[in-house]
């Protein structure tokens, strides 16, 4: 049977809930889908059922923020499908679908991609080993299931993220054996000249994240300016290597370790759509190239969220809102007059919210390893395909990632290159003398997801017939 | 590695990890319930066998995939776990026929 929507939402976190109230609101016909069990998306995940218990007191007010946005999502009375996964939007738009086991599609008019962020992979020596997560991986742990790590753990990252983690940590009675501070050196000076826009556009966040910092460095022994990061093991992580800017160098026992260094806007679907996208150096990563509402250069398919760049959980509510409006004016349901009358104070909150970006962005930029590690690291996860081995590809023809890809499999793994795009993109661009904006990423294609066969032959074709 | 809070409610359910009877919540995920069930690892590579454990938690990743009542390369971290699920810790190639 056919289905059509006015309006597809992929994604049911802060960007995707928020539009889908808008829209709604004016009538159109919305159908969200979203890969997760419950709304929320990351930064509110489980939120339904952890908002009412102690688990939310330690997670903090900005966690607890989510409920009151779900509350709103789940009374508008859109439709709502969760465990899907979109594994291919084409043009046009239509949407295809996993769910359960079974394949299907939807023809939407248009598309709001709300597919948020992920962590930036830190690849390292050793980063494959169980024992090696995320930060935000534990954190998603100790919201969705409210555990925390049995041993002392250790922390090595840069960023908003590992501090929060950690205070969120020895709040719940968990224990951090060591955090090692990846920030380089020179960063709060390179990152001065925007500090009075973050002090003045959102100073409860900059006076948060001081407040953890000083708790941190009272509680739990803190290495600063950590450089280069191994971990040892032979079937697990048994011990962690590490070295400071200034040649400290220690090895310490390890059960289990936790890294971060930022996020990056997903952008596989857009790539997938062959939306024109753009190289944001201040976050080190490529974002679809968007007009003020959110649309992307292919007409009818919009982004919001940190998929857009990362602007957290405030920012992607609003920017949600935005797209819903112009998405609802498109229809003939709203006037462009309203939409914009609507839209004026929506724009300026959204620049209040951004304004602690460029601080952050600036005195978290990761250190140079991160984006060439060593020779010996496993570059691509899946294939196991050392930085090594691509750097050997590296030859007067100057290869892009798709030569790359096809000469080494790095990137044709299930993940499909969401862990090494920008690595091998890096570790090419360093070795020929190119910027990354320049070679680009991975030629992404469909499915963005795996889908079975069984899946695939399952699907109703006369979904097709529009 | 892994250990929940005390303070953590919810209807209990019994899930099989390799055969042994696990504990587990209504709504958590199964690779959360294999973050806590040791050996800490949810599958060999096709590549080089080597151990892999949930990494991202949130789908991206893919290194926690395991074989869920008999089906191959599950996402563990997006599977919710049901009572008396069979999950097992998945031995390099997925079998393509599951």
């Amino acid at each position: 049977m056919s289905r059509r929507v006015d309006l597809l939402i992929v994604g049911a976190g802060p960007a995707g809930m928020s539009a889908a109230v808008v829209a709604k609101r004016h009538g159109l016909d919305v159908l969200v889908v979203d890969e997760q069990p419950s709304p929320g998306g990351q930064i509110w995940r489980n939120i339904e059922t952890v908002a009412a218990t102690a688990r939310a007191d330690l997670l903090g007010k900005a966690y607890a923020e989510g409920a009151a946005v779900v509350r709103q999502f789940r009374a508008s009375g859109v439709d709502y499908e969760p465990g899907t996964q979109v594994w291919y939007v084409e043009a046009g738009a239509r949407a295809f679908l996993r769910r359960g086991g079974s394949a299907s599609s939807v023809a939407a008019d248009r598309v709001l991609l709300a597919t948020g962020a992920q962590e930036r992979p830190v690849p390292f020596p050793g980063w494959t080993l169980p024992g090696v997560m995320t930060v935000g991986a534990a954190q998603i742990v100790l919201k969705s299931s409210g555990q925390v790590p049995d041993k002392p753990v250790w922390i090595a990252g840069s960023g908003p993220l590992p501090l929060l983690y950690a205070v969120q940590l020895l709040q719940a009675g968990g224990q951090i054996a060591g955090f090692l501070d990846t920030t380089p050196p020179g960063r709060a000076v390179a990152a001065m000249v925007a500090l009075p826009a973050a002090l003045f556009g959102a100073p409860g966040d900059l006076l948060k994240g001081l407040g953890w910092i000083i708790r941190l460095r009272r509680q739990v022994p803190c290495v600063r300016h950590v450089a280069e990061i191994e971990a040892i093991g032979e079937h697990g992580l048994e011990s962690i290597r590490y070295v400071t800017t200034d040649g400290r160098a220690a090895t310490v026992p390890a059960d289990l370790l936790l890294v971060h260094e930022g996020l990056v806007p997903t952008i596989h679907p857009t790539l997938a759509l062959g939306c024109r996208h753009v190289w944001n150096s201040e976050q080190d990563s490529f974002a679809p190239e968007l007009d003020g509402w959110g649309e992307t250069s292919e007409r009818h398919v919009f982004v919001a969220g940190d998929g857009a760049g990362i602007g957290g959980a405030r920012a992607a509510c609003l920017r949600g809102e935005l797209a819903a409006l112009r998405i609802t004016a498109s229809t003939g349901r709203l006037s462009e007059v309203a939409a914009e009358a609507f839209a004026k104070p929506i724009r300026s909150r959204l620049a209040d919210a951004l304004s602690p970006r460029a601080f952050l962005d600036r005195y978290y930029r990761p250190r140079p390893a991160v984006f060439v590690p060593p020779d010996h690291t496993i570059a691509c996860r899946c294939e196991e395909v050392r930085v090594a081995t691509i750097r050997e590809q590296v030859s007067a023809s100057r290869p892009g990632p798709n030569q790359v890809k096809a000469f080494t499999r790095a990137g044709m793994g299930p993940c499909q290159g969401r862990q090494c795009g920008y690595t091998v993109a890096h570790v090419l661009a360093a070795a020929e003398g190119r910027a990354v904006p320049d070679l680009g990423l991975y030629r992404v294609r469909p499915p963005l997801k795996p889908v079975t066969l069984g899946e695939l032959a399952a699907l109703d074709m006369m979904d097709s017939v529009p | 590695m892994f250990r929940k809070l005390d303070q953590d409610t919810g209807s209990s359910l019994t899930v099989h990890v390799d055969g042994h009877p696990v504990l587990a919540i209504a709504g958590e995920s199964v690779a959360a319930v294999l973050l806590r069930q040791a050996p800490f690892w949810a599958r060999t590579t096709p590549v080089s066998g080597a151990r892999r454990a949930p990494y991202c938690m949130m789908g991206v990743c893919f290194d926690c995939l395991a074989v869920v009542d008999g089906v191959s390369s599950v996402q563990t971290c997006l599977a919710p776990v049901r009572e008396g699920m069979r999950i097992e810790r998945q031995q390099g190639r997925p079998d393509v026929t599951s």
